[in-house]
């Protein structure tokens, strides 16, 4: 697809990055020259030194036949203008980046009566993630399939797990779950494990089930899958805002330490349900006194991410905390992420240009296919693709066990008009199901891509 | 530095060098010359160890500024090395420095020679020095980032490092792409001027050498008098074509996308064209007389603009004997080149742009010296590091022009002579005035002044630095 993308921060380099790897034609905008420099001489991307909300600078970057543009700039404002001119100038899909609670609203009006393909808000897209991370606090990563109707869980198997060591069959029997592991990272590698596949500690499974089979799942082999009841959050930015709203509503108590004393009135009057601290959270005495050691989760949101590091390291040492998450803004070391002991890490430009990337893939998949939805699992090496069946087919009526699948290629689950259905060799695939596949082959566009 | 990719690239352009072999091989098939079996070794030997190298993809992707460079400026190396081999093992250039000074010449698009008589070489020898022009007008990297699957951010740093110009833009967003285009485009062009020489009634085998010769602004002859004898027609057409191909490429490409208002506003561009039609015009006039008709005069002075102009190199005359006035305003055009993005050599007029306007900037600021000002060309202000880049360039390219005419010097040939064969090697240009004058050539320079000269041809058809950061010994460190 021929993409343009407005803005060149963060997370616009992290989009070019992904979306030059995925093969795009990619145009950036960005009135920095220095910025289009660093982009255009580390991806294959072509540079325009502008202002993107300007006409001609559109047409530059060849906005008459783009296929899409992404707005990623630091202001709202210039966000959505660029969008709308994209959309006049070039009739092209456009997403934009809105992340002033004021419009974010009124978010669905701006997006129906501006035209636009999707708006995404980092900091609500963080803490919808974290909240989703709380709710099941033994999973790290949590993707969703047929409106919320089933999941995609995520664990890292501990020393002390009974999974350890055993085979897929093994767990099958024993457990009598409806839950299918669906793949395996170990190491660098990711595997589409079959029945005789033997579980290893620090593996890190993915499985797909319903929410609640996901919680019996949890429980069977002894994993704590209590909803944390209070959480500590340091500083009080608008992740902490929107995740306080989000959490309220799941009857979690939060806590809210920030050391400006001016946010903390107005975050007072915004969250008058909510304990707001006024206090330096690097001072180690505000934390015992707000009763660190006693928090059931921890979440660092400063602005600073150091300092995130350090606070989760501390939480992680002094608390009882089962959930740390910590967010991480600028720093790159994604391989190093995976090393870093005290919990979870979120990092907003990556949800923001992951949510972003869906959608352009969904867009790409959409063209001549009928995938519905489109996760990458660990780090891309597996993908999750959902179909829906609407058409007879070949792989239509007849029972998975006599399907020539492709290696590699697993069926994960059916879902027949909300009923969630973990197959086995006798199921068999409806018309009018919604299937999610699981595979590390890439590139399927139908159900029928399915067959060797 | 990282050795692995860099010998993994190496080995693409020594197969792809062998690939080119096989023309003069089908040439020789064709005239029934032996020359060509030396052909066929070397492009099998050269085949087997680029095999040998590209048999494995590195584990270790990294790649960055310094190795593009260092890959780029040994590739140009090794070529020549390579390309000179048949020359010597079929005698036809016996010396091998001699060889490789004319396959580094051919390369580069300069077209200076060592030959005494080049109509004794065979034909399959000919063509393949042509050839090496077509090859290195555009780029062997060009080449490869076109029919290669090569992913990853590091293509860029290849094209960067080998195409000729202040700032190195793409046309489309995808490097595979960009370099596609340019090589339709060159080849298009190519094929146009063979068709339209064959119209004006030139031998095939001329017609083809000397469209390679003028798409790659080379240079080399197939003839002792170079282009003199062909006839009006022939030559008017390949002025004519001397000069587009001296044109940037972006001016091709907007044409291609109708653009035409964009194409035509290329300032650089308009700079060119109003050079070449000046000093045609001054060359005239100073000349007039020294050739029996206006239309010989007018068609001598604009073959010989344009060909020094674009860096080619072609002549129709002995400009030896000119007015100094006329032989003035072709050392400057030896100076300035043709524009930045096209195939011809020299300093390009972009960067002659951006100087004016920078010393306009400076005078500007002891009338004012508050003012704040920068330079704009294309509607659009070039960033002050771009700036900074291109004035720097002119004081590396004095530099090394300064100690190759010291070295040159050793060798007791008089001042003119070591002043333009210096010029006209690091310029890509191949005639230059004196000794080394359309009708003299390179012969008479001793071993190790020939040497400082390919050293000059490479390091000025690469722009300076890939072949000045093999010399920097921080660049052969393992990472």
């Amino acid at each position: 697809m021929k993409i343009i993308v407005v803005g060149c921060g963060k997370v616009g380099l992290t989009l070019v990055k992904q979306l030059s790897a995925e093969k795009h034609d990619i145009t950036v905008i960005d009135l920095r020259s220095d910025a289009i420099a660093e982009a255009t001489n580390s991806y294959d991307c072509m540079g325009v030194v502008g202002n993107g909300a300007s006409y001609s600078v559109q047409k530059e970057a060849g906005v008459d036949d783009a296929n899409l543009l992404i707005a990623v700039t630091g202001s709202d404002e210039l966000n959505l203008l660029c969008c709308l001119i994209a959309k006049k100038a070039g009739n092209t899909a456009t997403i934009a980046r809105v992340r002033n609670p004021v419009y974010s609203k009124e978010i669905s009006y701006i997006k129906e009566e501006l035209g636009l393909s999707m708006v995404i808000n980092p900091e609500y897209a963080s803490a919808i993630e974290i909240a989703r991370i709380l709710r099941f606090p033994s999973a790290d990563k949590i993707e969703t399939f047929a409106n919320g109707r089933v999941e995609i869980l995520n664990f890292v198997i501990t020393e002390k797990s009974p999974l350890k060591g055993m085979t897929l069959i093994d767990v099958a029997k024993k457990y009598k779950c409806e839950v299918l592991i669906c793949a395996v990272e170990r190491g660098d590698e990711a595997f589409i494990p079959n029945g005789p596949f033997i579980l290893r500690e620090n593996d890190r499974v993915s499985f797909v089930a319903s929410p609640r089979h996901a919680k019996e799942f949890f429980e069977k082999i002894g994993v704590d899958t209590h909803q944390v009841k209070n959480t500590m959050i340091v500083g009080g930015g608008r992740i902490a805002y929107y995740l306080a709203t989000q959490l309220r509503g799941q009857g979690i108590s939060v806590k809210i330490i920030d050391s400006d004393r001016a946010r903390c009135e107005e975050l007072s009057e915004l969250l008058p349900k909510v304990c707001i601290i006024n206090g330096d959270a690097t001072n180690k005495d505000v934390l015992m006194e707000e009763g660190i050691e006693s928090c059931e989760s921890f979440i660092a949101l400063t602005g600073i991410d150091e300092a995130n590091i350090f606070l989760s390291m501390y939480a992680k040492n002094v608390s009882k905390a089962k959930k740390i998450i910590t967010k991480i803004n600028r720093i790159s070391f994604d391989d190093m992420m995976s090393l870093f002991q005290a919990g979870s890490i979120i990092a907003p430009k990556n949800i923001t240009s992951d949510y972003i990337l869906q959608q352009v893939r969904l867009m790409q998949n959409t063209i001549g296919s009928n995938v519905e939805t489109l996760y990458k699992l660990v780090d891309g090496k597996v993908e999750a693709l959902e179909f829906s069946i609407k058409e007879k087919s070949e792989v239509v009526g007849i029972p998975l066990k006599e399907l020539k699948l492709k290696r590699n290629l697993l069926i994960a689950c059916i879902n027949r008009g909300g009923l969630v259905i973990t197959p086995n060799g006798q199921s068999s695939i409806q018309l009018g199901d919604t299937v999610i596949v699981v595979t590390t082959q890439k590139g399927l566009g139908d159900i029928r891509d399915i067959l060797e | 530095m990282n050795y692995s990719f860099v010998f993994y690239i190496l080995g693409w352009v020594l197969t792809l060098e062998a690939g080119f072999m096989m023309l003069p091989c089908i040439t020789s098939l064709i005239y029934r010359e032996k020359a060509g079996l030396w052909f066929l070794l070397v492009a099998v030997v050269t085949a087997a160890g680029g095999l040998l190298l590209i048999r494995k993809k590195p584990k270790n992707p990294q790649f960055f500024t310094k190795e593009g460079f260092a890959v780029v400026g040994l590739s140009w190396i090794v070529m020549s090395l390579v390309g000179a081999l048949p020359f010597t093992l079929s005698k036809e250039i016996p010396n091998y420095v001699d060889a490789i000074f004319e396959t580094a010449s051919g390369f580069t698009t300069t077209g200076a020679s060592i030959l005494t008589d080049v109509e004794a070489l065979s034909h399959c020898t000919l063509l393949w020095r042509s050839f090496t022009h077509w090859i290195g007008g555009m780029g062997v990297f060009i080449f490869l980032l076109a029919v290669l699957p090569m992913a990853g951010g590091y293509n860029m740093n290849l094209m960067r490092a080998e195409s000729p110009g202040p700032s190195v833009g793409k046309l489309v967003p995808k490097v595979k792409e960009s370099a596609k285009i340019l090589y339709i485009i060159y080849f298009a062009m190519t094929v146009t001027e063979m068709i339209l020489l064959l119209i004006a009634r030139m031998p095939v085998f001329d017609a083809i050498c000397i469209a390679f010769g003028t798409a790659g602004t080379g240079g080399f002859g197939i003839r002792g008098d170079s282009c003199a004898s062909y006839n009006a027609a022939s030559q008017w057409i390949i002025t004519v074509f001397m000069a587009l191909f001296g044109i940037n490429f972006n001016f091709y490409y907007f044409m291609l996308r109708k653009k035409f208002k964009d194409a035509f506003s290329i300032e650089e561009v308009r700079w060119y064209v109003a050079l070449i039609l000046l000093c045609t015009a001054f060359i005239t006039f100073n000349t007039w007389g020294f050739y029996p008709t206006a239309e010989e005069s007018l068609r001598t002075a604009a073959f010989q603009v344009s060909s020094i102009v674009t860096t080619t190199g072609f002549a129709t005359t002995d400009f030896n004997l000119w007015p100094s006035f006329s032989k003035t305003i072709l050392i400057i055009l030896m100076l300035t080149g043709a524009c930045a993005g096209s195939t011809g050599g020299g300093l390009k007029i972009s960067r002659f742009i951006i100087w004016w306007k920078s010393i306009k900037n400076q005078l500007e600021a002891f009338v004012h010296p508050r003012s704040v000002n920068a330079v704009e060309m294309d509607g659009k202000t070039i960033d002050k590091d771009t700036v900074r880049s291109v004035s720097v360039y002119m004081v590396v390219f004095l530099l090394v022009y300064v100690i190759s005419v010291f070295l040159l010097s050793l060798d007791q040939f008089d001042l003119v002579t070591n002043f333009t064969a210096v010029l006209a090697t690091i310029n890509n240009i191949g005639p230059g005035l004196g000794e080394v004058g359309p009708c003299g050539n390179f012969a008479g320079f001793s071993y190790a002044s020939k040497v400082v000269l390919i050293f000059d041809m490479l390091a000025g058809r690469l722009e300076l630095y890939p072949i000045l950061l093999l010399l920097a010994p921080g660049v052969w460190k393992k990472h």
